[in-house]
Order: C-alpha cells, then structure tokens, then sequence
C-alpha cells in the first residue's frame, strides 16, 4: 500500500491536534511543522504506529532563522522502508531556551547526529547520554553555525577586510 | 664517451694541496646534510597530490638526496607539511614536530599549510607558523611540483649554511618556547 500525504497528515492531526502548526508539500516530500512540546511523542507515534511505521531516521540537523521568533530548528526527515515514504518534520524553539527532547531513546542513529546539532547550534538535547562536542576541537567556546557568529577565523589581524568583500 | 648522467657536488671552501684538504666542520656537515634530507610527508589534501608527482619519475625528488621518505618522525630531517590543517589536526603537527630529532626543518607546502589558504573560517588553521616554526614557505593553490622542488632547493641552502651551534643558541630556544615546545 502506498501511502499518499493525506492519510498520513490526517493521522497526525487526529492524534495530535494543535501539536501540528503547519503542513506543507513541497515537491520532493512532506513537510510537516510540529510543536516542541509533543515532537518526542509525534516521532514516536510515527515510528511506532502500525500502519505509518516510519522505522528508519535518515537525518537529524540544526537551522537558524535569525529573523523569526522562534530562531532554532530542528530538522528530522524519516522514512518508511515498506513503499519509500519520506516524511520532513519541522520543530522550532526561542534562542535563549534551546532545549528539546532527545530521539537516541528511539533511534541510535540520533545520537551522532544530536551531539553535531549541538556541537553547531547549541541545542540541548535533553536525555541525551553522551550531549558533547563531536567535530569542533573542544576548546571551542561558542556554537559557530549561528548566524550571530562571523565565519571568518576570528584570531587573524593581517587580513585588510577592504580586500576581502566585508 | 658520453658525459656521466650524475652531478658531482661541489667542494666547499678550503684549501687544497696535492693529498690534503682542509675545511671547516660545519661546512662538511652542512654538505652531507643538505644533500640526504629525509623528508616526513605530511599531506592532508591536495598539495600531497602535487607531492607524489614531484616524488614520481618525471619530476624525482631522489635527485636532491631525498629519495628515502621517512614516515617515522625519529629518522627524519625535514617535515613536509602539504594541505589544509584543521584545528583539531594542529596538536597532532605539532606532535610529530615534537617527536622529531634535532636538527629538524618544516616546510609549508601550499597556501593552507602556509596561511588556511581560502579557508578563512573558524574550524581551519591560519598558517601551521602558529603552532610549528617554519624555515621555508611554497606558495601556490596547489604548486606546481617545480615549486615544490624550489622549496626543497631552499631548504637545502638553509640546511647547507647552518652553524653547527644554532641549536644550541638562545635565540632559537626562545622560538621553540614561543611554540611552547621544550
């Protein structure tokens, strides 16, 4: 059985209601915008459901819109082996409360890629067994994918911006 | 008869009589130094692709005494560093610098090596010069391998002129604990 996007928003929005801020289509896949306080369960319910059953994470990443209200992102995109399913799930939250339920419990995968979310964006995984610095060295003492950030080495002085486009 | 295809180097300075031949230390040190560096290749990216050429057949880095890569830092005399180091790669430089023997010489192969090149940005090393002391930099995004074979030429030159004491002097144990190196 394929599954078309209507069936597996409309699943979303019986169980979840007003957890479920936006639904988008885009052309590779569905989007689906989910509220903080319900992601851990929403994820769950998408993995663990019988007939959605999106068993595998493909990726997990950080994003940061400095012009909206709610700055920080999370981005997972699942996918349901059975018919090739994907599935884009969109959560948000303010800067100065970066902190969002951990998925390690659900897919190992996560835990990698959380602690590279957090390496970059500085968003606390919470639960998470081992929320450390995974790329950066550890010395590192600011979050360098946030937009407030230069992306410039900040140590150099023999460089004239003039010269270089700044 | 056809002319030897080898070059026979130079005498130093000295004074010459028939059987006898005298000259300084230094200058024979110097001489059979310069011409059997063992160099370390420390390749990280493209550069290192330009120094296997300059290694090959064509271009033959065994002409200058260099033949004999040493991949052990114990054995060799001159660290090769060719590409991008990045700063979770910069105590693992300095460490093989650290582990090398004295006298050691570094050469920077390339723009990273020499300055991050176009990687201006927070996760890459500006220059390896902030962590290791530099004797000789090659420019070039990547050089070519003559460049790379100038280099060697001049650390050559370096490595031929130096005083057997530098090592020893003040001067040069401030550069290393500038480097934090003892």
């Amino acid at each position: 059985m394929t599954m078309d996007n209507a069936f597996i928003t409309g699943k979303l929005k019986t169980r979840f209601t007003d957890g479920i801020l936006s639904v988008e289509e885009t052309s590779d896949m569905l989007t689906v915008g989910i509220a903080r306080d319900v992601i851990h369960e929403a994820i769950r319910f998408l993995k663990e459901n019988e007939t959605l059953g999106f068993t595998f994470l493909t990726t997990l990443c950080g994003i940061h819109y400095p012009d909206q209200e709610l700055q920080l992102g999370v981005v997972y995109h699942l996918h349901r082996f059975a018919d090739n399913t994907r599935i884009r799930i969109k959560t948000f939250m303010p800067l100065d409360n970066p902190v969002i339920p951990t998925v390690t419990d659900l897919f190992s995968a996560a835990n990698w890629m959380e602690r590279e979310t957090y390496d970059f964006y500085g968003i606390i995984f919470e639960g998470h067994p081992n929320l450390k610095r995974i790329l950066n060295v550890e010395y590192l003492d600011y979050f360098p994918m946030r937009k407030e950030y230069p992306l410039e080495d900040p140590t150099r002085e023999d460089k004239d911006n003039r010269f270089f486009g700044r | 008869m056809e002319a030897p295809n080898y070059i026979k180097v130079d005498p130093p300075e000295g004074y010459l009589s028939p059987g006898l031949f005298a000259t300084t230390f230094d200058k024979v040190v110097g001489l059979a130094r310069k011409n059997s560096i063992w160099p370390l290749p420390f390749a990280t990216s493209c550069c290192g692709i330009e120094f296997m050429a300059t290694m090959g057949a064509h271009y033959d880095l065994g002409r200058f005494g260099a033949e004999r890569l040493s991949f052990s830092p114990r054995q060799a005399d001159l660290l090769m560093v060719m590409g991008t180091i990045a700063k979770k790669m910069a105590p693992v430089v300095q460490q093989v610098y650290v582990q090398m023997a004295e006298p050691r010489w570094v050469i920077a192969v390339g723009a990273c090596a020499a300055s991050g090149g176009i990687f201006d940005t927070y996760s890459v090393l500006q220059g390896i010069d902030r962590i290791v002391p530099v004797d000789v930099y090659v420019p070039g995004c990547p050089p070519r391998p003559e460049q790379i074979i100038d280099g060697f030429m001049k650390v050559q030159e370096l490595v031929g002129k130096e005083s057997l004491r530098r090592r020893y002097s003040k001067e040069y144990k401030e550069l290393l604990e500038s480097y934090g190196i003892k």
